[in-house]
């Protein structure tokens, strides 16, 4: 049985008014345990709807989401410890920022929860770990950090509630490439340390295709793809026709094969094109 | 959040929402005015039903009228009780210190009516104009108070910013709140000194991003050289046009319609 499942869910904003707009439209699949997997799409396509409807923030119009087999809106009095469950980091969280002290903020959630002192205590200790946010920076106001420290606090707020499922939503945007880097390499890490279930929401393709295993396509409100990295960006002209793209090397790697050299197509890494380039030339005799 | 409907603009295409939001203003005020210069019965149906008939012009759904009056309801029936049980003169039904006067039913009846023709008629004039003619129209109308050195244009600015930036604060409360929410904030349950406790992390991350706002447009406004009101021309002149002259003759008529059925049916409550 598969962790989380939505089936044919959809969801409408402002039913019955002139501003009524579809924004996810019978969309279904499955996420399993350990998954890794990145949610693209154009803006507006409906991730982010999406999103908040698997952890309870929004209720599908039609349709439902179940976790470990039962529907999430079963007992609409318990919403909350579905949304322990599954955290949600909203696209600049920083803005979520109220505590005086970073320490206290990221408790916020933890507390909420009901756990007992010392283990809110251990639980910030830890995620604070995780996303790099240095110990000293814990009793300082979080009004004082730099947007990236803020950025990274907030994401702490919501791993310190050890949700079976992490979603994020565009947590690099607005960061600079080396802050943007780190923050990935961080996520990565905390996916390979805990083996949770991670779901990341993001406009980048080299950031989806660095980190995710599998990707997620959401056009104009559909479910158009899902299926492992190397597949779906093996496919550069669908998604373009989504106005979506490539990313970089894997299209620099499909010009070569157009030009005839034998290489793989959604080759994703730039490492990967590397390795089978020198493999390449090795074979050829010309390196 | 979405639910409040005051101030909120409906469009839609109808005659209501054509007309020039000058003459709007002005007519809200003289129906407001109409309102409480009836005196009996007449008059009084006669400006419901011409205040119905405005409603049913503007093509705005009955559902978005309700959902405003929804908010007074509880301010309509508490002084219809107060007025009711507080008028004067003979009882024609006690219960202990409770009396009901025939008096204190017309006096109830007619606070009835009146408070929901406000709210209807102040509900016509913001479903059907859009916040920018709204304060576009009132700088205009307030023009002549220049003269006293009123600053009439700030004045203007500050209103069209405001109103501007309330779909704008209400999204970002959305957002927070869904934030909040998502860390497990709960805001529905618990006593008034937890609930007022559980806006603590809704207030000041949505005070810290409204001053933010606040300087933000205000360095965006000097880049583009704002310097008030002294020689700025505007893109959209204010004309009126023959069904506004009609409004206006209409409201006229209403009016001396009020004072005529005030002075000859000499039924006063």
């Amino acid at each position: 049985m598969s962790l989380l499942s939505v089936k044919d869910a959809s969801f409408v904003y402002s039913q019955k008014t002139p501003f009524q707009h579809t924004a996810v439209d019978h969309v279904s699949f499955d996420v399993d345990q350990g998954d890794f997997i990145g949610i693209i799409g154009h803006t507006g396509s409906g991730k982010s709807t999406l999103v908040q409807m698997l952890n309870g923030l929004l209720k599908p119009t039609s349709g439902s989401i179940t976790l470990d087999g039962i529907d999430i809106w079963d007992k609409p009095k318990e919403i909350r410890k579905i949304r322990f469950r599954v955290g949600l980091v909203f696209q600049y969280p920083e803005y979520q920022l109220f505590e005086e002290t970073v320490e206290k903020d990221i408790s916020f959630g933890p507390m909420n929860m009901g756990l007992s002192e010392d283990e809110i205590k251990e639980r910030v200790q830890k995620a604070a770990q995780f996303v790099g946010l240095n110990t000293e920076l814990l009793q300082k106001s979080p009004f004082d950090l730099s947007g990236g420290e803020k950025r990274r606090a907030a994401i702490a707020g919501v791993i310190a509630m050890d949700p079976d499922i992490l979603i994020l939503d565009e947590p690099c945007a607005g960061l600079d490439p080396l802050g943007r880097d780190v923050l990935l390499t961080q996520i990565y890490r905390y996916h390979q340390q805990r083996g949770n279930t991670v779901l990341l929401v993001s406009h980048s393709m080299e950031d989806v295709a660095a980190v995710c295993d599998k990707a997620l396509v959401m056009d104009h409100a559909h479910l158009q793809m899902f299926d492992t990295c190397d597949r779906i960006f093996s496919q550069g002209d669908r998604l373009a026709s989504m106005g979506l793209r490539i990313p970089q090397i894997t299209s620099i790697i499909d010009s070569l094969i157009e030009a005839g050299v034998p290489l793989n197509k959604g080759t994703l890494t730039v490492e990967k094109a590397v390795h089978d380039i020198t493999e390449y030339l090795k074979k050829e005799g010309r390196l | 959040m979405r639910d409040i409907t005051l101030g909120q603009y409906f469009p839609a295409d109808s005659v209501i929402h054509r007309l020039d939001p000058r003459v709007k203003i002005l007519s809200l005020i003289a129906y407001i005015v109409l309102v409480f210069c009836t005196f009996n019965y007449y008059s009084l149906a006669l400006v419901a039903a011409v205040v119905l008939l405005i409603v049913i012009l503007s093509k705005v759904p009955l559902k978005m009228y309700l959902k405003s009056l929804k908010v007074i309801i509880v301010i309509v029936v508490i002084t219809s009780l107060l007025n009711l049980f507080y008028g004067t003169g003979e009882p024609i039904f006690q219960w202990g210190f409770i009396k009901v006067t025939w008096e204190g039913i017309h006096n109830a009846i007619f606070v009835c009516v009146r408070i929901v023709c406000l709210i209807l008629c102040s509900s016509v004039l913001t479903f059907t104009t859009s916040p920018t003619d709204l304060t576009d129209a009132l700088e205009r109308l307030m023009k002549p108070l220049t003269i006293f050195h009123v600053k009439v244009h700030e004045i203007a600015m500050m209103m069209t910013i405001a109103l501007r930036f309330v779909p704008t604060l209400l999204e970002e409360t959305d957002k927070i709140m869904a934030a909040q929410k998502a860390r497990g904030a709960d805001m529905e349950s618990g006593n008034l000194i937890t609930r007022v406790k559980a806006l603590v992390p809704i207030l000041v991350p949505l005070f810290v991003s409204a001053f933010r706002r606040a300087y933000e447009l205000a360095v965006a406004m000097e880049c583009r050289c704002y310097r008030g009101g002294e020689g700025r021309t505007r893109m959209k002149q204010l004309h009126l046009a023959a069904r506004d002259y009609l409004s206006i003759v209409f409201t006229l008529l209403v009016i001396a319609g009020v004072v005529l059925l005030n002075v000859f049916m000499n039924v006063t409550v």
